[in-house]
């Protein structure tokens, strides 16, 4: 295993601090690999991009490569929300409630342009975009987003997992964004 | 065998109607099994259900209203985002409604070509049922083997038009280009590939003891109930009435094929998969007889007619030809001539009759337009056909009615 | 694609003149189908009618919307489209009611179908229709207090502030 003091790096190692048999490296970096390859997406699948999402996760492009075949349907459980399709005012309430029953650590990835804004459906009936009931981590563009670029926003969430604070929920800027939505 | 089950368990035998206990299960807008966002409040019983109160629009857009403020070539889109897991079929429907109103005569090689993106297009909505239907039931194997024949549709689109879900296939009076020799090796490819892994999805589960036990006697409905409720497509077809839009009304070209319309009998979760299953090997055998006819036709290079106050012509064209720049100009402001007429035209999409009711009173843009959406009028008799079973059958027979949230909502 | 054959059309004319005489006000071939215009009261018992007749039988109801014409004397229409299986024949039957009273009666008592495109019609347009079992609004949130299909409302969002009226002509 090579030296390298590069904090990007998967394991961040400082010097000597490898030899046989073992290593050392910070715990968060350790918990920060785990949770980043242990993501649990809950998919809210609304519309056409869920189809495409159907595809990300069949056989084909096959999502457990990420270490994220396993959906959790329970918000509970889960640490990521993916959230495909469009969001109308009436569905608005509900895609709240779903958030906030996830617990922390929990990110959320606005997949296709309806999620992200509205999309085409600028009218009086849609959401112009989730980022205005919830915090959004990752928007992924596209009419619907190819399964490569699904993925690819997934390993831009998965990053997120690795390099941020464990405690992110403690935050004074991650506060202030919450509470910029009223969640407390 | 025993299939009647949930007619063994009659509540009134359990106990009198003083003593009973009703439970209330709010099942969606956002449950797993659901596939799409559906509200059912339901009464139960213990496991029995015994009404359902439903609750649809949580992905209401707003088409109708978007189509009168949009070009007729612009609604094409719109039409992709109706039923999308077979895009394609709602794309040509628009084009032959707009054709319709226009009266374009469309060549035999077009309508061939159509008929060949419209029958995939069929498979794969089909293939997603089916399969799903399977999933509901606990099979997931079929699921992931199935949805790679389904990558080789989308890879024939993508070949055709560039996109592979929504895919704004084809353009008034044809197709936007010719297909390609790779699109051709594509369909053949498919066409060989795909029979032999369709045997093997029905043999994981067509004749699989705990998929027929599970699916047989669910959900059924009866001929005239399914009349009366609208029901129209393979599950029409499933309760037994022998009713297909490219047989009674057809539209481009379906005369000049040979194919089977297959009918169920009892209109449960089984037929309904049954009638799609064998519908899969009818659109093979269609897109085998046109790609035959194909190769009769001299004429390769065709794929638009020559309409050009309704098709947007190549950017390329546009800035180097002044007639070309003419047409693009008349056709953004909306200056050509449309006829005042009102037309209604259906075509055989995937979950049955997808209606276009133009109204077109000269402008750029319909004066209004009206989708009939087949989702929407029969998943009105859900609840007619979940009543007195039990709530696991009420998944399995949601799934096997495919009713996608967007074209139910619009 | 819609077979007219014109012997058929000219029997249903006929019955439904016989029938219900003047509140059919014009029957015509338009452009690719049978269209009658009939007099909003009648509604029922002329669906009614088609449904039962032996030789017709008009057992199935494509379609039903609302339409508005805003400058019309009878500003609000709802159009049925039926189908004949067994002739193969499909027709159109248009109803204007006028602005202050849009009120039609329900076709949920021979089609079950009807109830949700009903609904829909209502929750569009605001028309009523007189004997629905639960007329209230489908698609649309049940607290809106307009009718966002009529002419006189916009489409977009009035929410969005990032489109101005230079760059989206609003």
């Amino acid at each position: 295993m090579s030296k390298t003091d590069n904090n990007n790096s998967p394991i961040y190692m400082p010097d000597d601090s490898v030899g046989k048999g073992y290593m050392t490296t910070r715990l968060d970096r350790i918990i920060g690999l785990a949770r980043k390859n242990s993501l649990w997406p809950l998919p809210f699948a609304t519309s056409c991009c869920g189809i495409e999402f159907m595809a990300t996760m069949a056989a084909h492009y096959d999502l457990g490569r990420f270490g994220m075949e396993r959906l959790s349907f329970s918000p509970r459980q889960s640490d990521m929300l993916m959230v495909m399709g469009t969001i109308s005012k009436k569905l608005g309430p509900v895609l709240k409630e779903v958030y906030l029953q996830m617990a922390e650590p929990r990110w959320v990835m606005a997949i296709g342009a309806c999620a992200s804004s509205g999309g085409i459906f600028d009218t009086y009936s849609v959401l112009q975009g989730i980022d205005r009931i919830i915090p959004v981590d990752v928007y992924v563009p596209g009419c619907p987003p190819r399964p490569e670029q699904i993925i690819d926003g997934a390993m831009k969430i998965q990053e997120l997992a690795h390099n941020e604070s464990l405690r992110r929920r403690n935050l004074p800027e991650y506060q202030e964004l919450l509470s910029k939505y009223g969640i407390k | 065998m025993d299939n009647d089950f949930k007619n063994k368990i009659n509540p009134k035998d359990i106990a009198p109607e003083e003593q009973r206990e009703y439970n209330t299960l709010n099942l969606g807008p956002t449950h797993p099994a659901t596939h799409g966002i559906f509200q059912n409040i339901l009464t139960m019983d213990g496991e029995i259900i015994l009404d359902s109160q439903q609750t649809v629009g949580y992905i209401h857009r707003a088409f109708e209203k978007i189509a009168e403020h949009r070009a007729f070539y612009q609604i094409t889109p719109l039409t992709d985002r109706l039923n999308y897991c077979s895009s394609p079929l709602n794309n040509m429907g628009w084009h032959m409604t707009v054709e319709k109103l226009l009266d374009i005569e469309l060549p035999k090689r077009i309508e061939y070509l159509r008929v060949i993106i419209m029958e995939l297009a069929r498979i794969a909505d089909h293939l997603v049922c089916n399969s799903v239907i399977g999933v509901d039931c606990g099979a997931l194997t079929p699921f992931t083997y199935i949805f790679q024949a389904r990558e080789w549709i989308y890879e024939i689109f993508e070949e055709v038009c560039g996109a592979r879900l929504t895919t704004n296939i084809g353009r008034i009076g044809g197709f936007e280009r010719n297909f390609s020799d790779r699109a051709w090796a594509k369909v053949d490819r498919f066409m060989k590939d795909y029979p032999p892994m369709l045997k093997e999805f029905e043999n994981l589960l067509m004749r699989n003891r705990i998929f027929m036990d599970r699916t047989i006697g669910t959900g059924p409905i009866s001929e005239e109930k399914a009349l009366n409720f609208g029901l129209t497509g393979p599950n029409l077809r499933a309760a037994g009435i022998d009713y297909d839009v490219r047989v009674m009304n057809p539209y481009s070209s379906y005369e000049d094929f040979e194919f089977i319309v297959p009918v169920g009998t009892q209109g449960d979760t089984y037929d309904r998969f049954m009638v799609r299953q064998e519908e899969m090997w009818q659109s093979l055998s269609i897109i085998r007889q046109a790609i035959e006819k194909l190769d009769k036709i001299e004429d390769k290079e065709t794929f638009q007619v020559d309409v050009p106050e309704y098709v947007l012509p190549p950017k390329e064209k546009v800035y180097n030809n002044m007639e070309a720049l003419i047409y693009h100009f008349k056709q953004v402001m909306g200056e050509n001539p449309i006829p005042v007429k009102e037309i209604y035209h259906c075509i055989e999409a995937a979950n049955g009759e997808l209606g276009f009711y133009l109204v077109s009173d000269g402008g750029r843009s319909p004066y209004r337009l009206h989708f009939r959406r087949p989702c929407f009028v029969y998943y009105q008799a859900y609840p007619e056909m979940i009543k007195g079973g039990l709530l696991s059958d009420a998944i399995v027979t949601m799934s096997s009615l495919n009713v996608i949230a967007g074209e139910l909502d619009a | 694609m819609f077979k007219v054959d014109q012997d058929l059309v000219a029997r249903v004319s006929e019955k439904l003149t016989t029938q219900f005489g003047e509140a059919i006000l014009s029957a015509e071939i338009a452009d690719d189908m049978p269209v009658y215009t009939v007099k909003r009261e009648i509604i029922t018992a002329l669906l009614k009618f088609l449904y039962e007749d032996e030789s017709l039988q008009f057992r199935f109801l494509t379609d039903l919307c609302g339409i508005q014409y805003p400058e019309a004397e009878l500003p609000f229409g709802v159009i049925y489209h039926l189908h004949s299986f067994t002739q193969n024949l499909r027709i159109r039957v248009k109803s204007f009611a006028p602005a202050d009273d849009p009120v039609f009666p329900t076709a949920t008592t021979v089609f079950a179908a009807a109830n949700w495109m009903e609904r829909e019609t209502f929750d569009f347009f605001g028309i009523i229709f007189e004997g629905h079992p639960n007329l209230k609004r489908i698609l649309n949130m049940e607290d809106m207090d307009y009718f966002p299909m009529r002419k006189e409302y916009p489409l977009e969002d009035d929410t969005r502030e990032d489109k101005d009226d230079k760059m989206f002509g609003r």
